[in-house]
């Protein structure tokens, strides 16, 4: 089976316009987080859409999914984490519980707040997911990278042509992720904030899915006004 | 749900516009297969006037073009089927008339974004589900209820001496009506007049095939069709007018940017009837899906059906085009944006 995980468990912190998490802000006529499961739920492939989300905000969810008449039937909404991670384990705990441990299982992890998604990346990521196991997507950077080690100084510039910026999905064979991120130790999962990187630092390879520059992910005022002026700048 | 529409903003120039598209009251469709025609190639190329391309653009181009239903509330279409797109939008249409001709009738990709989209959301009689019919040949079922429209409106109209109904034209309409025709017709006798030998040498089922300006003198036709378009309509429209029977109905179907000088006082002194007919109605459109079911016009249809590469970005879209200019009928591609 397919499942798609929306990671919805953010408070909002990063935003600070408002006290409502980010992805229930509205983004013309809907809250982004209901854009985002819209797109997952026109692709036929996923078989359940889980929602990954904070537990104070759960009934809100289940509010919208009513209030905007999306189906039901396909959408399962889990309890967030208290980081991403955990929230995306959280869903594989459920799809273990409910659906058991088939080795063709794999699961789509999307932010919540990039409702730009398009659909060629959600078939790609799926088709990378089954064919190799794990995949990201990417855009390659246009912006030169420069690392600093202690915030005031330039450690290092890489090779631009080696570098890409991450985005989501992110997509896993469920039973890879679940016996590589248990193999972890407490240390290693407090620094992974990252799923791929669970793969990486096991030398799992991660197969690479060509996002779009478009598929923004909505976490400042700065995105939110970008995202407001894509969609055609109602506020809503 | 925020879908991407690939628009024209001006020749050779697309954008992406990203817009909620509601999927509550609507079917969604996800295009899988698309066409390229005369119509999109011009406004590609920017050869509309410029006042049409300033109105029209940006637009998403492409009124041919089949799709997979993914998401239908009312449950009227199942997930997975396979739909033809009806790009007419009907106006105010009274008892009697074709909707394409209706007034207040609106056409997707000419003045409205066309089926360059990620997804396409439209009221069920818009969608007309199909079977057994592979996606590229599909994707051109527009294109033929076009032609099934004007066989539709010929056999209505015109007298019922048919012995001999000729096409003028060589391109992909002419053999798409001259396919129809050979199929509804099957005791006329199908003539093709033409000026390029090897499109003609494709229309093998015809029984007689002419080179335009050549015509034997004495050569009579009970009935005309032209699908030439352009200047080459003058030709045409004259040399029917100069071989048609008294009381014959020629259908026009070309299109021509320019007015065309028409030999009226032999229009006058025969008592032709000339018919114009364009776009095509929901009929036309289910009555080209039953065509298209039928394995030997499946396969007529499939000598001028060009699959090029899929598009999967806006760099295939401008390669697509650039192939199409080169191809003697039809292009079509799949479509994975």
């Amino acid at each position: 089976m397919i499942f798609g995980a929306i990671l919805a468990g953010g408070v909002g912190s990063r935003m600070n316009i408002a006290d409502m998490p980010k992805q229930f802000l509205m983004l013309g006529r809907k809250p982004i987080i209901i854009h985002t499961v819209e797109k997952f739920l026109m692709c036929p492939r996923l078989d359940k859409i889980y929602i990954g989300v904070h537990p104070d905000w759960m009934l809100h969810m289940q509010d919208l999914i009513e209030k905007y008449g999306l189906d039901a039937e396909k959408l399962v909404c889990v309890p967030g984490g208290n980081d991403r991670n955990s929230t995306i384990f959280n869903i594989i705990n459920s799809i273990k519980e409910r659906y058991g441990d088939d080795e063709d299982n794999i699961v789509i992890t999307h932010d919540s707040v990039r409702p730009f998604v398009t659909n060629r990346i959600i078939e790609e990521n799926i088709d990378a997911a089954i064919k190799y196991g794990a995949c990201d997507t990417v855009i390659a950077a246009t912006d030169t990278i420069v690392t600093s080690e202690n915030g005031s100084t330039i450690t290092s510039i890489p090779n631009r042509k080696f570098m890409y910026q991450g985005q989501t999905p992110q997509s896993f064979r469920v039973n890879l992720l679940f016996d590589m991120y248990n193999d972890l130790t407490d240390a290693e999962k407090a620094v992974l904030t990252d799923a791929c990187k669970i793969c990486v630092v096991r030398d799992y390879p991660v197969h690479l899915v060509e996002g779009e520059v478009s598929n923004l992910k909505i976490t400042t005022v700065a995105d939110y006004k970008i995202a407001m002026a894509l969609e055609g700048g109602n506020p809503g | 749900m925020i879908s991407c529409a690939y628009q024209l903003v001006q020749p050779h120039v697309f954008s992406v516009k990203y817009s909620d598209i509601d999927i509550a009251g609507e079917v969604v469709v996800k295009p899988r297969y698309m066409a390229i025609c005369h119509a999109d190639q011009r406004y590609y190329l920017g050869q509309r006037d410029a006042n049409v391309l300033r109105k029209k653009l940006p637009m998403a181009l492409i009124h041919e073009c089949c799709g997979e239903v993914v998401y239908d509330k009312s449950q009227k279409f199942r997930v997975g089927q396979n739909v033809v797109m009806i790009p007419n939008v009907p106006g105010n249409v009274r008892v009697g008339e074709y909707e394409n001709y209706a007034k207040g009738a609106k056409f997707l990709s000419s003045g409205y974004d066309g089926f360059m989209q990620e997804f396409v959301a439209m009221p069920g009689d818009r969608l007309v589900p199909f079977e057994k019919i592979p996606l590229p040949i599909a994707a051109i079922c527009e294109f033929i209820s076009v032609g099934a429209h004007a066989v539709s409106r010929f056999d209505h109209n015109a007298h019922q001496y048919r012995d001999a109904i000729a096409v003028w034209g060589d391109g992909s309409l002419a053999y798409a009506v001259s396919c129809i025709l050979k199929n509804t017709f099957k005791s006329s006798k199908i003539i093709v007049i033409g000026k390029n030998r090897t499109k003609l040498s494709y229309f093998s089922f015809a029984d007689e095939i002419y080179l335009t300006g050549s015509l034997p003198e004495g050569l009579r036709i009970d009935h005309a069709f032209e699908c030439v378009g352009s200047a080459g309509s003058f030709y045409a429209i004259n040399e029917i007018i100069r071989h048609i029977n008294p009381q014959g109905t020629a259908i026009l179907l070309g299109v021509s940017e320019d007015k065309v000088p028409i030999n009226t006082r032999d229009v006058l002194e025969k008592g032709l009837t000339l018919i114009g007919c364009s776009r095509s109605s929901r009929v036309d459109f289910e009555n080209a899906v039953k065509l298209l079911k039928n394995p030997d016009f499946q396969k007529r249809i499939s000598a001028i059906v060009c699959e090029t590469k899929p598009v999967a970005s806006i760099a295939d879209i401008h390669r697509a085009f650039a192939e199409d200019a080169g191809t003697m009928f039809k292009t079509v591609f799949e479509w994975k944006l």
